[in-house]
């Protein structure tokens, strides 16, 4: 049985390791108002996050991670520059596995840097790395800014590009959209139909008022712009076979880290607008070879984080105990440049950071003994 | 000791449960006066009846209170999170069919399918500076439907009766709910989205998998529930 005072004790550890390499020390609320996090990471968040009701604030979520409050309160200070470290619990339901914690305390560091990217990421992996060597976990990393790049690149439509962009974290939907966007996938009937009353010369105005009584705020103009948009992207050319087989190609990346930044200068020479994240990439490897992370050994994974609902939007890691493969990794993190964007409306107060979980640490020791 | 069989208190869903237990030689019956939730068992030994709101038997069933409830399979998935963990579905009864489904405006030419719904829900947000509304009472089924289904930039608003009213007042722009013939959205310019099936519900009968108590006579019950008489 490991203690809270234990796991307390090694969190000050961790914040002290964190203190060393700059960071301040700061807090949240484990009160946060649960409109934030709601706009942030929709509906889903309600079946992770404890949520309660107070009577003058009203919804109000027990602090599901430190992040957003982290970022509000670097926003607020009004600082550039600035690193961070916590400790503290955050609450999580588990409906799934009762087996998993629903509270535990988190340590945490977080960087706030406009310069030098590549610099910082490997700055915050380097010290995560340092920090649990000794317990010989594994690492994966991954890039959402490449999967973002590659999305970018594809000859296709600027909606059909943002519907993309804002699916990349539900695999399920994004591989619809491709395969519709691809023309593997069947037209809905009633789109179908809908399409052939248009390009029959019917009105809008007149298909809306024919199917009945418009009620609720969404009006008729939104519907007239919604059908308009349909009709162009029915005229909008299929992905090529190429195009969709890249996607698949970076989504099944699994090598380690030259291998393939190699596997992407060959997918470049077919999309050239990879070029801007293919390079970033070379100088994070550059960057964490500099900070003493052996790159040989480092895995990467096409699709890592993908799933995670956490928003991250460029690198992304996490250490894992190789004995036990379906437990919580022990320590993540990653690039959140779109969240500081949403929370800082529109300005981006580029930040990587990670979390570690003192207990799993605790765990793995005493396995080891 | 006897064993605890929970039934829905009052309305259809009770007359058909009597009815359902009556064609297999059960008869169940509120005792005392119309008003007093108590009831007897005739037809087989070691049974007590229990009458509750439909809404509260799942709750009892994963406590193990009752052994056995009589509930829509609706109310067991939105109410009993890992649910086949704590009931198991003795039979389905036949009756009190409704299916919970998602409903937009009929006048939405635009929109049939969950992926109409999720590319409006990103156009709404955008003009409006709101996550679309979705109002219902089942806020687990619907979702977790949507997760699955992958539809983002929604919200659930609560709504615990005349749900189909809400988008007339501006309260919700879609909604998740209860329909067994349509007829009521179809009267409130509202239409079901191609695949907008969230679940299809009947009365259900239900065993805990919690509850201890009399195997004997639990199975001597469930083997009596096997073969409804002819005349049924």
């Amino acid at each position: 049985m490991i203690t809270k005072a234990a796991i307390r004790a090694e969190a000050a550890r961790l914040m002290d390791f964190f203190r060393a390499a700059g960071a301040v020390p700061t807090e949240a609320d484990i009160l946060q108002p649960a409109q934030t996090l709601l706009d942030l990471y929709g509906e889903d968040i309600r079946a992770r996050a404890y949520v309660t009701q107070d009577p003058l604030k009203g919804e109000m979520m027990l602090r599901p991670d430190f992040t957003v409050p982290v970022v509000l309160a670097h926003l607020e200070s009004g600082c550039d520059g600035a690193r961070y470290t916590y400790a503290g619990e955050v609450f999580r339901q588990q409906e799934e596995g009762a087996g998993r914690a629903s509270e535990y305390i988190q340590v945490g560091y977080e960087l706030f840097s406009a310069d030098d990217p590549a610099a910082a990421d490997a700055e915050v992996f380097a010290l995560f790395q340092q920090v649990l060597l000794p317990l010989g976990l594994r690492a994966a990393t991954g890039d959402i800014g490449i999967l973002m790049a590659a999305v970018q690149g594809l000859a296709t439509s600027a909606p059909r590009k943002a519907a993309l962009l804002r699916h990349i974290w539900r695999p399920h939907r994004f591989r619809a959209l491709i395969e519709r966007y691809s023309g593997r996938a069947p037209v809905p009937s009633a789109r179908a139909c809908l399409l052939e009353e248009m390009a029959a010369g019917r009105k809008a105005d007149d298909l809306i008022a024919a199917a009945g009584t418009l009620i609720g705020q969404r009006g008729a103009d939104e519907i007239r712009e919604r059908i308009a948009a349909l009709v162009a992207d029915a005229a909008e050319p299929p992905l090529s076979e190429g195009e969709s087989a890249l996607l698949d190609e970076i989504l099944e990346l699994r090598e380690t880290l030259p291998m393939v930044l190699e596997r992407l200068r060959d997918l470049e020479v077919d999309m050239p607008a990879l070029g801007p994240a293919v390079a970033r990439f070379a100088a994070r490897i550059e960057a964490l070879d500099a900070a003493g992370v052996d790159v040989d050994e480092l895995a990467f994974e096409g699709s890592y984080g993908r799933s995670t609902m956490e928003y991250y939007d460029g690198f992304i890691f996490g250490f894992y105990a190789p004995a036990v493969p379906d437990r919580a990794p022990v320590a993540s993190g990653g690039r959140y440049d779109a969240l500081t964007r949403a929370l800082g409306k529109g300005r981006e107060h580029p930040a990587v950071g990670g979390v570690i979980r003192p207990e799993l640490m605790l765990e793995i020791r005493k396995e080891g003994a | 000791m006897s064993i605890k069989l929970g039934v829905p208190s009052k309305g259809r869903l009770m007359d058909k449960t009597f009815a359902w237990f009556a064609r297999r030689g059960i008869t169940l019956a509120r005792t005392g006066s119309a008003r007093e939730y108590a009831g007897a068992v005739e037809g087989v030994e070691g049974v007590e009846l229990v009458l509750l709101s439909a809404g509260e038997i799942p709750r009892e069933l994963a406590a193990g209170r009752i052994h056995l409830g009589v509930t829509g399979t609706d109310l067991v998935r939105e109410r009993l999170p890992r649910w086949e963990a704590a009931v198991e579905e003795v039979r389905p009864m036949g009756f009190g069919h409704a299916d919970l489904v998602l409903a937009v405006p009929a006048a939405w030419v635009d929109v049939n399918t969950l992926d109409d719904l999720d590319a409006v829900a990103a156009q709404f947000r955008a003009r409006h500076g709101l996550r679309l509304r979705i109002a219902t009472k089942y806020h687990r089924l619907v979702r977790d439907f949507l997760r699955t289904a992958g539809v983002a930039d929604y919200q659930l608003v609560d709504s615990q009766g005349a749900t189909e009213g809400t988008i007339k007042n501006e309260t919700a722009e879609a909604i998740a709910d209860i329909t067994s013939t349509g007829e009521t959205l179809r009267a409130n310019h509202l239409k079901v989205l191609d695949d907008g099936l969230v679940l299809r519900s009947q009365a259900t009968l239900w065993k805990s998998r919690v509850a201890s108590g009399n195997g004997a006579v639990l199975a001597a019950l469930l083997d009596r529930l096997e073969t409804p008489s002819p005349a049924g």
